[in-house]
């Protein structure tokens, strides 16, 4: 049976807190014995929530999570085979290393069944003796190559040493699965790529399941088996790092792993793609004229004569970053990065080439904002936490205001629109932010943005409801910043909802 | 022209105060304590203290009142501490307030309206003299007892509790293995809060109509007749006996915390 494969499976898991916030959401995921799985993503993607999840901090508002088949969702932490590594260490400060180590053993019980003197078959739990402790708190030492550091305490430890007492903590009881939360993330740069190695090889000789979670995507590349990428909430994709680097599924992935070019394109032949003013052959197919996302890596651009590439443009500036040259190109009203072994003067002008399988299309996302709102009584709408001015005329053809502000339609008919449901769509073009925060209809904070190519895609949440507004405006905004949103009554499209016609 | 000063001119003020506050003092009472009404040198006082029944009895009535008074506390103050700190509750600052505020009330005025309310409950309270003096001292010192442990409570981190879970500790044990152990600090100073005071807080007793001798009624009745002389020896006595507690809680803690620093 395929289940039996799988150490563990989160199927449909949500999360909800008190506070209305939901942070996971539609988790589905299957982790096979011996994996080294990561959660990646930007924090406050819930990742630690589910890593929580699975170790029994949390439980989960809806949804199962399986180990080997038996649903352990509802489990106190202590019932679960499966140990931490916490972000910052939690070694408890009381004891010394050799029973921080010994602390889950000396809580262990093993079961022995023996025959009492009337013939029945008794269960016996047993502590584990004293030289059997020893024995194992000695060899996880050795595994962390912290040996003959028993009678330390930990307070005197520098920061890599308690983590690698705090790994020690962990793999002594021989989880099944080893759930690591940033474990690396207080650690300096050398030391944190010394124990990413030294990890890797532990997983490797333990042989246990790993399920590491981190927001560093270099690590999670080097490291994992299986990357998950989460954002939001929700997973985003899940594949071999290569998988994830290669073949991003969406410009979120393409942006969050490694360095990327994302911009608008249309398809305009069967796997022809045009972007940036020009024309590329691609190997993924869509229909024709859908408008897609483009991604391509900075090192898939080749560097030609002016007169042999697909495109050419003008260098603005050149940085040596050690292996490569980071080199950034503007094409018309385009920039595009490129990475490069050879440099390129500034200001002298470049050909460019991007062969067919480095360009990935990304069916487009947000083409347009769609709400549902209500017509106030003055004639304004109400939609998506703010009130805009709108052109209520535009529900009903031929129609025109009184001064008293009801409708009156093309055949005289007198209408009260208080109240009336609307659908309300705004292309992401025409929104625009501003920082007078009684200028727009509504305010609310930027919570992404990404660049492409010659404009940035923001979404901006409001506080209340926390509705998105996607928007594409050229100008630099931070992520984080409060703004207001302002749509020019034309551009606010109504239509009447079906149910309130039918009626 | 600017003042300077550098710091060993800024602790001037301090040491004064201590000096005169403190060092004076403690230099009149081993004097006095020493001394005869003729100021000769003499043991005199260190014998009729140790001699007599009457002050010894009064010693161990003092320390078992006080005794008692601490383990009430400490049954009431841990519990409490433990639920104002951990539990997530907005309004914990609004609880602990109420826990606190009894002390921005004039003690003798608390310890009159809680008499009051012992009357009415057990008609005649001078039956109950031990009883209600330990209810006096526990109202009174109660709020000793919270603070220190609410403190170390909020410190506590909540990792610890969850590593320890995760380690296969149930709730009993989690609280056995981790929470007891990392609190001692805070029921160390709580106790030296409330013990030591408690020990001589005669006030309490008097208004709730306990008669019996503690330490410091027992030095109120020397100086108020004059006696100088075994009136500082009993506050000497008194004295190292706390001296010697504070040593052994010290020490006690210094051991918990499993660090090696020196005892003071």
């Amino acid at each position: 049976m395929d289940a039996n494969e799988n150490i563990i499976e989160l199927i449909d898991v949500r999360k909800e807190f008190e506070d209305d916030t939901i942070a996971v959401d539609n988790f589905n995921l299957q982790v096979k014995k011996g994996e080294f799985v990561t959660f990646l993503g930007p924090s406050g993607c819930g990742k630690t929530t589910t890593l929580r999840m699975i170790a029994g901090f949390e439980l989960p508002s809806s949804g199962q999570i399986l180990l080997n088949g038996q649903d352990i969702s509802k489990l106190p932490p202590n019932k679960r085979p499966v140990n931490t590594v916490f972000q910052k260490y939690a070694l408890f400060p009381h004891l010394n290393v050799y029973e921080n180590i010994a602390f889950g053993l000396r809580l262990k019980r093993t079961e022995s069944t023996y025959v009492d003197k009337k013939g029945r078959t008794r269960i016996k739990k047993q502590k584990l003796d004293k030289s059997e402790i020893d024995r194992k708190v000695k060899k996880a030492l050795e595994i962390v190559d912290l040996e003959g550091f028993e009678k330390r305490s930990v307070t005197t430890l520098s920061g890599g040493q308690q983590q690698r007492i705090a790994i020690a903590r962990a793999i002594v009881n021989q989880p099944e699965i080893l759930l690591l939360d940033e474990p690396l993330g207080a650690l300096d740069l050398k030391m944190r790529k010394e124990m990413q190695i030294e990890l890797k090889k532990m997983h490797r000789r333990l042989g246990i399941t790993f399920i590491y979670v981190t927001h560093d995507q270099e690590e999670a590349l080097t490291m994992s088996d299986k990357v998950v990428v989460i954002n939001d909430g929700e997973i985003q994709q899940i594949g071999t790092p290569t998988e994830i680097y290669n073949e991003p599924v969406n410009t979120f992935v393409a942006d969050f792993i490694g360095e990327s070019n994302i911009f608008n394109g249309a398809v305009v032949g069967k796997l022809k793609v045009k972007f940036c003013g020009a024309t590329f052959d691609c190997l993924d197919d869509f229909e024709i004229n859908q408008l897609v996302d483009v991604v391509v890596r900075p090192e898939d651009i080749k560097i030609c004569e002016p007169s042999k590439g697909q495109l050419k443009g003008k260098v603005i500036s050149t940085v040596f970053k050690g292996v490569h040259y980071e080199i950034t190109v503007s094409v018309g009203k385009f920039e595009i990065v490129i990475q490069s072994t050879s440099s390129a003067e500034v200001g002298t002008t470049i050909g460019m080439k991007i062969a067919p399988d480095g360009i990935h299309l990304m069916r487009k996302v947000y083409t347009v904002n769609k709400y549902d709102g209500v017509i106030t009584k003055n004639n304004t709408v109400e939609f998506g936490d703010g009130e805009f001015d709108c052109d209520v005329t535009s529900l009903y053809k031929g129609s025109h205001l009184d001064e008293d502000g009801y409708l009156i339609t093309a055949n005289g008919e007198k209408l009260d629109l208080t109240g009336t449901e609307v659908t309300v769509e705004v292309d992401t073009h025409d929104i625009f932010m501003s920082d007078d925060k009684t200028a727009g209809g509504v305010t609310g904070n930027i919570i992404s943005m990404i660049y492409k190519g010659d404009h940035y895609r923001y979404i901006v949440r409001t506080e209340e409801n926390e509705e998105d507004y996607v928007l594409s405006c050229p100008d630099l905004w931070n992520t984080g910043d409060y703004v207001s949103l302002i749509i020019p009554r034309e551009k606010i499209k109504l239509t009447l909802k079906a149910t309130e016609e039918n009626n | 022209m600017k003042l300077r000063f550098n710091r060993s001119q800024l602790c001037i003020p301090y040491a004064l105060f201590l000096i005169l506050f403190v060092i004076a003092p403690l230099i009149v009472i081993i004097y006095y304590a020493f001394t005869n009404g003729q100021g000769q040198f003499t043991f005199e006082n260190f014998i009729n203290f140790f001699s007599s029944t009457n002050t010894i009895g009064t010693l161990i009535y003092s320390l078992f009142l006080a005794a008692v008074t601490t383990v009430v506390c400490l049954i009431i103050a841990y519990p409490t501490a433990y639920i104002l700190a951990r539990s997530g509750f907005k309004k914990q600052h609004v609880l602990l307030m109420l826990f606190i505020l009894p002390m921005w009330i004039n003690f003798t005025l608390r310890i009159t309206a809680l008499k009051e309310v012992l009357a009415l409950i057990e008609g005649n309270i001078a039956r109950y003299t031990f009883l209600n003096s330990v209810i006096g001292m526990v109202y009174d010192f109660l709020p000793f007892m919270i603070l220190p442990l609410y403190t170390c409570f909020l410190k506590l981190d909540k990792n610890l509790m969850e590593a320890a879970s995760d380690l296969g500790a149930n709730r009993f044990m989690v609280f056995l293995r981790v929470t007891l152990p990392l609190s001692v600090p805070g029921i160390i100073s709580g106790i030296t809060m409330v013990l030591l005071p408690s020990m001589t807080n005669y006030v309490v007793l008097d208004m709730l109509y306990n008669s019996t001798y503690i330490m410091g009624s027992l030095i109120g009745s020397y100086f108020s007749a004059y006696d100088w002389n075994n009136g500082s020896m009993i506050s000497l006595v008194l004295l190292v006996i706390i001296f010697i507690i504070t040593l052994v809680t010290n020490r006690f803690t210094d051991k918990e915390e499993n660090s090696g620093r020196a005892v003071l």
